[in-house]
């Protein structure tokens, strides 16, 4: 019964997925701008993401990104992988360090996933994201639907 | 300092709100996400933080000192345009740790009386 699933899965859009596996990372650009969209969009106007007289005062280096957004991006990228945002069934991640975002500067983020569990009908998979080569989210997993 | 007797106490919510195509299609945008059919993953946050947020507020602790430690989703089903939802937010533990009150809220978005999803926020209130 099993070997025959997998017969079927085999067939299927997600018949790449294997345990271990490392799928293609993506870039997204963050910049001051973008911040400015994320804070509009989701209703978070905290100053430490866009004031850098405001961040400073309260002794970050300079203005930083949501955690919020840096998540919603790994959301993004898993939501690509799984197809589609539906097929997203659980997302959880620790804002282990700030994403800094100076004035007029371009900061790269980059994500990536390993498969860390298959099941028929779901996949496990491990997130990491890293800015400047520093990881900036820590225990990042989704679970997502097949 | 957090109240302990609020701990594991659900507050629930007292206002509906309507998830409106504009407000997922703008926090699609934000994201680079071009398919808003459905709500992506992380949207609830939008609702989720600020409820979250009048609980704690009124609970004494301030809101300028927190920063956000760690936050989980769990989707039992994709908001869409349309759903009505409240907000329930519980407490789920609060400790001091070198001076900082770490507080974990759950927040749990009902459709009807059906939960569609929860969120797990950790926040830390910096001494």
């Amino acid at each position: 019964m099993r070997r025959l699933n997998l017969v079927y899965i085999g067939i299927s859009r997600m018949s790449t997925f294997a345990v271990g596996q490392e799928l293609t990372p993506t870039t997204f650009v963050i910049n001051r701008a973008k911040l400015v969209d994320y804070a509009n969009a989701s209703g978070d106007q905290n100053p430490i993401h866009q004031s850098e007289v405001f961040a400073r005062s309260v002794g970050l280096e300079n203005v930083i990104a949501h955690g919020m957004y840096t998540m919603g991006l790994a959301g993004q990228y898993v939501s690509a992988i799984a197809g589609n945002s539906s097929r997203v069934k659980e997302l959880s991640a620790r804002f282990t360090k700030p994403v800094v975002v100076p004035a007029d500067t371009d900061v790269e983020l980059i994500v990536s996933t390993t498969v860390i569990e298959v099941n028929p009908d779901s996949a496990r998979l491990e997130i990491t994201a890293t800015c400047n080569g520093v990881k900036v989210l820590g225990m990042a997993k989704a679970l997502i639907s097949l | 300092m957090l109240n302990p007797d609020l701990v594991g106490r659900t507050v629930p919510g007292t206002t509906s709100t309507t998830i409106s195509q504009e407000s997922i299609d703008a926090f699609a945008r934000s994201l680079g996400e071009t398919n808003t059919e459905v709500a992506p993953p992380t949207y609830a946050i939008t609702i989720t933080l600020e409820q979250s947020q009048s609980l704690l507020q009124s609970s004494g602790l301030d809101w300028s000192r927190v920063v956000h430690g760690d936050q989980r989703f769990v989707i039992h089903q994709p908001l869409v345009a349309g759903d009505v939802v409240r907000c329930d937010s519980t407490i789920e533990s609060a400790r001091v740790v070198a001076g900082n009150e770490i507080v974990t809220v759950r927040a749990d978005l009902l459709k009807e009386s059906e939960c569609v999803v929860s969120t797990w926020s950790t926040l830390v209130f910096r001494a």
